[in-house]
């Protein structure tokens, strides 16, 4: 019998994903744990460290760790496949996109917050377009949106702030 | 490091302009807008009308007896009713359109209106 031997070289890079996605679903679980008054309004604490992660080290290892994060955390909370998984991951796109594009304007002017806040719009919208489009096909789910609104301009500002207090801080020497 | 030195000129912007665009979506999401009238039935026909500006009692009689129906600014109840089970009472301030408080022992109901005709369900 033969032994095959399948080399997974993991880079510092890897490594790093590794560690920062812990963080977020670490974040994701807090975040479950947290009661909400209705679904959908929840603080998305997992962000902080997506924008974190956005400033620090580029929009390619965001989308990584907001990836692992989403998949890793709906399988620790019981919902991968699920429509929440869905409406999570549909949310999480859509706000990857919008720092993508956001993140291009001048820092001098812009910084954590606006992308939190724009970051958050983003995500619920993907959310409840998602949602009009195949859970609940009735204009009816765009009754709520004032208030999703209001939730995604709060939480939106209180992570950004947190964002921006961590990033004021000189980054965490790599440790291995 | 104070919190509000971590926020920049933009970000008071974008903060200002989400909050205009949370405002503005209020009225353009809450479709059917505030109540505007309240109408009162009595076995089936409108007993009376009346707009949600007024602070007003109605007394409706019905077969088993005169059910009280309050009237305030932007909002309609039943106070009380002959009816055993007393549902629609416990019902409360109605205050968005299309609510609707039956007392169908008594035969009374209330309905709050608003501008547009909402529909209070549909099934697929």
């Amino acid at each position: 019998m033969t032994r095959s031997v399948i080399e997974l070289t993991v880079t510092a890079e890897d490594r790093r994903v590794a560690w920062l996605a812990t963080a977020a679903v670490g974040l994701s679980l807090v975040d479950a744990a947290i009661p909400s008054p209705l679904p959908g309004v929840k603080p998305g604490l997992a962000n902080i460290v997506t924008l974190v992660v956005l400033a620090r080290y580029g929009w390619g290892t965001a989308v990584w760790v907001s990836a692992l994060r989403v998949l890793a955390g709906s399988l620790l909370l019981g919902y991968f496949l699920a429509p929440g998984f869905f409406l999570s991951l549909t949310g999480t796109t859509l706000s990857l996109l919008t720092l993508g594009l956001a993140r291009h304007l001048p820092a001098r002017w812009f910084g954590p917050v606006s992308l939190s806040i724009l970051a958050a719009f983003a995500h619920i919208g993907g959310q409840l377009l998602l949602a009009r489009a195949w859970l609940i096909p009735h204009d009816g789910v765009f009754l709520l949106t004032p208030v999703f609104a209001a939730a995604a301009l709060v939480f939106g500002t209180i992570n950004g702030l947190i964002a921006a207090k961590l990033l004021a801080e000189p980054a965490p020497t790599e440790a291995a | 490091m104070s919190w509000l030195a971590l926020i920049r000129p933009g970000d008071w912007l974008v903060m200002l302009l989400s909050a205009a665009v949370v405002g503005a979506s209020i009225p353009v999401f809450w479709v059917g807008g505030l109540a505007d009238r309240a109408i009162i039935r009595q076995e089936g026909k409108v007993f009376a009308e009346v707009d949600l500006k007024v602070r007003k009692q109605f007394e409706v009689g019905g077969p088993l007896g005169t059910t009280l129906i309050a009237v305030e600014p932007g909002r309609a109840r039943v106070v009380s009713d002959p009816g055993p089970r007393q549902y629609c009472v416990k019902q409360g301030w109605l205050m968005r359109p299309g609510e609707i408080a039956i007392c169908a022992p008594n035969r009374v109901s209330i309905q709050i209106a608003g501008r547009t005709k909402v529909y209070d369900s549909i099934s697929y």
